[in-house]
């Protein structure tokens, strides 16, 4: 399973860089290289050039700076895990994190690279979905900020076009008195998700639910918010049968069907437990005392 | 049988692009000129003669082939050695002491039985040494461990000795 | 003093040297010049092949050859077929490369030879081939019914081979019984998976006219000697070396792969080695796989739970090819009645061919099978009687007076009848039950559901025959300089210890330390006569003939250290690598020994000068060497067992399902097994909690999904789900030493072990754990997140 000829640039600029992939309608980006060198071991992708952006100035790091933790393009997955200031900013970061594959994966792969790939079973898109996150495309027609909402199309289909590249990628502090909770169905540990559910909530004074989030992976072409669910719960109590009422109203987000894995009844019957399990977490962890 | 054929003549090489690939492995300076596509596990291998870097499945999951990059456990199958230009790569060849002792890893997983046929060993023990060397506090419970050592397959031991090894290594370490 | 250490746990010899990255794996190995091959396999499962061009391929930059069935010679033929059996109709066996046909996903239609793999990559790739394609039938009852679409064109309904065997009275027993129980199980295809894949290189010295081959096989001296007889060679100027190996489990017994033969061709053709590294997707979609088989099941008991006669038929999918023969369903057969006395047997299997990778064994080879059928046969049985399922058992059990315990009418692997010699069922199960907290379960089950959580006990019982024949051989020589102990056998190890295992056999007679002995096999030039590692049968084969060597070079060693000492023989004693007389100082070194015994005329290192001055050389009137004398401290001895000596062992655990997750976790797994005499127990609980992992992955993860159309959806470590350390529990391992009486060092084989048990245990575990919501079954393995889900809602949950 070796890999098919490509041509190969480092380039030390972000001006090279988009130089080199508008050059070429076939030239990918190669940053982490997890999902991409597979595939090309596989030989399902050919890239006739790959762009390695892993020199170029202006691509590492991790920035909190009001209200907004940013993330390069080349940061690693596990950079991004361990940041002190991201886990007192956003805990449900490094917690989604633990789910991506695993640890040498995470060190190499990148943040910025899991969410150009757009695997509708991966985390990462989830968690842009969940709270919104907007990305930093860079192009031959210059800089344009995309909301995850509208990046992600389809299965590994984005709105980055090939001869742009993701600079950065956004995402929000978690409000103090936010909670938060994930968990996924995976068959092996660090495998991708069957189904991932995400969510964040705060609770008003009386204890109930406002600004309700809730997103799914592993249910559709691409990651989903759960709007009718976040509209069953938002103003309740989380009772029963609001749980319920929001599981219910999810039911129609799962749109995948039957594969070697799992049925579209499967899907859904997960889902509507986690949907369950994960909002009353979230709520227990709501008031701002679970942080650290 | 009759010595009378003439030795074919075959091609030296392939007609890949070759590019220069300067880096240090196991301390010491390399550069040498390799086709651009060349993968890093075939790399050490074959290029530097450096086996104990194994290839198990060439898309990152059974992580056989697990070498530190700049300091962290990464797949060497997933990692074009061009890519790995600048970088400072370790092998399991630089693992034990230069005679030879093994290292308190190393030495837990002999004396807990903790490999076989030692295909997936030097991956399994070039992560673990990743996860001590951070500066991450180490979670040693039953599931702790078993996360650490998620994302290396083995089909010989069942995990349960390898598990014993790592508490044995920390134990060794001061660790635990 | 020395301590024995056969019985201790003796750390490897092997480990510093495969822990520093030091292992001598076939990709390893430097052959200057080699060249590399790859493989053009079919994309479709069955298909007439038109047209092939292989010009593009050919012409292709850094390509030395390209090979397909018109340019191989006399190697383009029906590769062997290996165990033949009046069973099989009209067995058919795999060419090297395809001719006219192909069979399956995967079969091989061309090799090509490139300066490197990625070349050789490329030029497969260009390879333009005209397929007409054929239909197929993936489903194994339905392949056997009249109009499918017939994988051979001469084989009928695509029954590759139909048997039946019977023992005692099944008629009669059904005739008297006063209960049935029928139920059919399912067990779904899987493969070894070792983490090296398939490797051969090799090197052809046209000077010497050689041929030296590396293999990652299980059976080297095999291999040399099909390679002898199909390159016409001597099988002295055939040399085959199974170095290192990255496990086996039986995939690797099989010979011949199409590269094993394609590759030493190649070798010398083009006068450089050649080496082929088999990949991950090919090792999924080129090497064996093994498991399917569909039972149908059936109980004829008494109401107090007494099992008067079974009949069990089976379907077994052979795959496209059936070179391994019937051996696979044949041992399904005959363990299909476990540990149970049932005198009254009829098992019938018809083994039917599929277009898909061919089936030969993976460890446990049809056990799993078959102890599936026969535990959830008798948890169903229990349940209609009303019985507790761990007192059915013991009701069946053959108890411990009535061994040897035949089954006439049933013949195992070697042909021979299946006689279960030894075991202590009753008290097994007892350990198993209490190792789980016996009555206390089930208040915690209780007390569980009460939570909303749901507990489960799995249980089950096997037998495994093991040691078969036709034989082994051991060789053992003393250094004559160092004194180490040399031993060779014909087998190859995988990771199973084999260097420490034999090194402690030998340091008990010889009296030296482990460490001091250098076990040497896997090379047919350092021993050739044997069969091959397979079957959990190197110990007790391979172990008992070491033994005898050892004993006979104890001898050797006693005599001539009397008559260096000038001392009674029965005054030395031997330990810390030296002959001494008991009970005084005066020694002489093993090595001293060894050099003695070979009479020298030039003494040319100190250690040769100073064994003259013992007795031997100086004092003798004669001939140096007496008549029937060898020189050298050094012997060769063969065991070849009478029959199989059966293992046997109970396993249990404790599962919780989840049931809106549909997810299994086995909280907790324990194993009573016993395989005699164990020679190094830590290298048994090693090749057990190994065979336990593989067992989980059967029954929870691991499932090789063919598509309708014969493509395999999964062939890649990322989707065929090996389990992670994350997926195996606790596992607790616990033993019985019940000594074999059918050899001498009273040993049972355990390599597969581990793996037999598992699937019924964690399907009667979730089944226990899911009583409150219903009468569900679970009859299938693996038991999927899906399966379960569609369990469930069948019942309203």
């Amino acid at each position: 399973m070796k890999p098919p000829l490509f041509a190969y640039r480092a380039p030390k600029t972000l001006d090279e860089a988009i130089k080199f992939l508008a050059s070429d309608a076939d030239a990918m980006v190669l940053a982490g290289g997890q999902s991409l060198v597979p595939a090309m071991n596989f030989r399902v992708a050919s890239p006739s050039m790959l762009v390695d952006i892993q020199h170029v100035e202006g691509l590492k790091g991790i920035a909190v700076e009001g209200g907004t933790i940013v993330i390069k393009a080349m940061t690693r997955h596990r950079e991004l895990e361990l940041d002190p200031h991201v886990r007192r900013a956003n805990p449900l970061i490094a917690e989604i994190m633990a789910h991506v594959a695993h640890v040498p994966i995470r060190n190499r792969g990148t943040v910025v690279g899991s969410l150009c790939h757009a695997d509708p079973s991966a985390e990462m898109p989830l968690l842009f979905v969940l709270l919104d996150g907007t990305l930093t495309a860079a192009g031959p027609g210059g800089t344009r900020h995309i909301p995850a909402a509208e990046f992600f199309q389809s299965f590994l289909t984005t709105a980055r076009q090939q001869d742009e590249i993701v600079v950065e990628a956004r995402l929000p502090v978690l409000p103090e008195r936010a909670g938060w909770a994930f968990d996924e169905v995976t068959r092996r540990h660090g495998d991708y998700a069957l189904v991932g559910v995400g969510c964040v909530l705060e609770l008003d004074d009386s204890g109930r639910a406002r600004n309700v989030q809730l997103a799914a992976c592993g249910i559709s072409d691409r990651p989903v918010r759960l709007k009718a669910a976040e509209a069953a719960l938002n103003g309740t109590s989380l009772a029963t049968a609001n749980l319920d009422a929001a599981a219910l109203a999810s039911a129609d987000a799962v749109t995948q069907t039957d594969d070697m894995n799992t049925s579209m009844s499967y899907r859904r019957r997960v889902l509507g437990a986690l949907i369950r399990r994960l909002v009353a977490i979230a709520a227990q962890r709501a008031g701002g005392g679970s942080r650290q | 049988m009759r010595r009378t054929a003439i030795r074919p003549a075959i091609p030296e090489r392939s007609d890949d692009p070759r590019v220069e690939v300067t880096l240090t492995v196991n301390g010491q300076a390399v550069r040498r000129t390799v086709s651009v596509r060349m993968l890093l596990s075939d790399f050490l291998r074959h290029e530097l003669g450096l086996t104990g870097t194994h290839v198990g499945c060439e898309h990152g999951v059974c992580g056989c082939c697990t070498v530190h990059i700049d300091g962290k456990a990464g797949r060497s199958c997933l990692t074009f050695a061009v890519q790995a230009n600048g970088c400072h790569i370790r092998t399991i060849e630089d693992v034990a002491d230069d005679d030879g002792a093994l290292h308190p890893i190393q030495q837990a997983f002999k004396e807990c039985h903790a490999l076989q046929c030692g295909f997936c060993t030097p991956g399994m023990v070039m992560n673990i040494l990743s996860r001590f060397e951070e500066r991450e506090p180490l979670d040693l419970s039953e599931d702790g461990i078993r996360d650490m050592l998620s994302g290396n397959l083995c089909r010989c031991t069942g995990y349960i000795n390898i598990i014993a090894a790592v508490r044995r290594a920390a134990e060794l370490l001061g660790r635990a | 003093m020395s301590t024995r250490t056969f019985g201790a746990r003796v750390e490897r010899n092997i480990d510093p040297k495969l822990l520093r990255g030091e292992g001598a794996f076939v990709d390893d190995i430097p052959l200057t010049d080699a060249l590399h091959a790859a493989f053009l396999r079919s994309p479709i499962a069955r298909a007439r092949i038109r047209k092939i061009d292989v010009s593009a391929a050919r012409n292709y930059p850094g390509v030395a050859a390209v090979y397909t069935c018109n340019d191989i010679g006399p190697l383009d033929m029906a590769m062997p077929l290996l165990i033949p059996h009046p069973s099989m109709k009209n067995p058919k066996t795999q060419r090297p490369l395809a001719r006219g046909e192909v069979y399956y996903v995967g079969q091989t239609i061309a090799m090509v030879v490139a300066v490197d793999r990625y070349t050789a990559e490329d030029a497969a790739a260009l390879i333009e081939v005209e397929y007409e394609h054929l239909s197929v039938e993936m489903d194994l009852k339905e392949a056997l019914r009249d109009g499918a679409p017939l994988v051979h064109a001469d084989v009928p309904n695509n029954l590759a081979a139909h048997f039946i065997q019977i023992s005692g009275d099944p008629d009669g027993a059904f005739a008297r019984a006063e209960h049935f129980t029928r139920i059919e199980v399912q067990v779904d295809r899987s493969t070894a998976a070792p983490m090296e894949c398939r490797a051969v290189a090799a090197r052809w010295d046209a000077v010497s006219g050689e041929l030296t081959v590396w293999d990652g096989t299980q059976a080297p001296i095999s291999v040399r000697g099909g390679l002898a007889s199909i390159f016409q060679l001597d099988e002295d100027k055939v040399r085959v070396i199974a170095p290192d190996v990255g496990g086996g489990f039986g995939q690797k017994v099989l010979l011949f792969y199409p590269d094993e033969l394609l590759v030493p061709m190649a070798a010398m053709q083009l006068s450089r080695p050649v080496k082929y590294i088999e990949d991950r997707r090919e090792n999924f979609i080129g090497s064996s796989q093994e498991r399917t088989q569909i039972h149908a099941i059936e109980l004829a008991a008494l109401k107090t739970g007494e099992v008067l006669g079974l009949r069990d038929s089976f379907l077994h999918d052979t795959g496209a090819f059936i070179p391994y023969g019937i051996a696979v369903a044949q041992v399904a057969s005959t363990s299909i009645a476990g540990p149970y006395r049932i005198p009254n047997i009829w098992v019938e299997f018809k083994a039917v061919y599929t277009p898909t990778v061919q089936v030969t064994p993976y460890r446990g080879c049809g056990r799993p099978q078959a102890c599936f059928a026969i535990e959830r046969a008798m948890d169903q049985l229990a349940e209609e009687l009303n019985i507790d399922r761990v007192e059915i058992r013991r009701r069946n059990f053959i108890s411990e007076k009535e061994f040897p315990y035949p089954r006439e009418g049933l013949l195992f692997a070697d042909g021979l009848k299946v006689t279960l010699d030894s075991g202590q069922y009753g008290r097994a199960l007892d350990m198993a039950v209490e190792a789980l907290g016996g009555a206390k379960f089930r208040a915690q089950q209780e007390t569980a559901r009460a939570e909303g959580k749901y507990l489960g006990l799995g249980l089950a019982c096997y037998v495994e025959g093991t040691g078969l024949g036709p034989y082994e051989g051991g060789h053992i020589r003393v250094h004559p300089i160092t004194g180490k102990v040399y031993v060779n056998t014909g087998l190859s190890t995988q990771g199973q210890g084999h260097d420490t295992v034999f090194a402690q056999i030998v340091a008990d007679q010889v009296g030296v330390a482990p460490a001091d002995v250098i076990v040497v096999e896997g090379d047919t030039k350092a021993f050739d006569w044997g069969v091959a590692t397979f079957a959990s049968r190197g110990a007790v084969v391979s172990g008992n003939a070491i033994h005898k060597a050892a004993v006979t070079v104890r001898q050797k060693i006693l005599e001539a250290a009397a008559n260096m000492l000038e001392a009674d023989i029965d005054t030395i004693e031997l330990h810390d690598s030296a002959a001494w007389i008991k009970g005084s100082n005066r020694f002489v070194p093993l090595a001293a020994i060894a050099t003695a015994s070979n009479p020298l005329r030039y003494a040319f290192n100190e250690a040769a000068q100073a064994a003259t001055q013992f007795a031997p050389a100086s004092k003798h009137d004669g001939p140096a060497l007496g008549e029937g004398q060898s020189p050298g401290i050094e012997a060769t001895e063969y065991y070849s067992p009478p029959a199989s000596t059966w293992a046997y062992g109970v396993h249990a655990a404790i599962v919780e399902v989840d049931p809106q997750l549909c997810t299994v976790k086995i909280q907790k797994y324990v194993c009573i097994h016993d395989c005699g005499n164990m020679i190094n127990p830590m290298i048994v609980e090693g090749q057990v909690c190994g065979g336990i992992a593989q067992g989980i992955g059967g029954a929870l993860y691991e499932k090789l999904e063919y598509q309708p159309d014969g493509n395999l959806a999964n062939a890649s470590l990322m989707d065929f789900l090996v389990p992670y350390a994350t997926e195996i529990p606790p596992v607790s391992i616990l033993h019985l030493e019940t000594p074999s009486p059918l050899n001498p060092l009273g040993v049972k084989g355990v390599g597969e072990a581990g793996c037999i048990a598992v699937g019924a245990v964690v399907a009667s575990g979730v089944e226990d754990a899911l009583k409150p919501l219903g009468p569900i079954k679970f009859r299938h393995v693996p038991l999927t997140p899906r399966m379960l889900s569609e369990a469930l809602e069948a019942i309203g949950h």
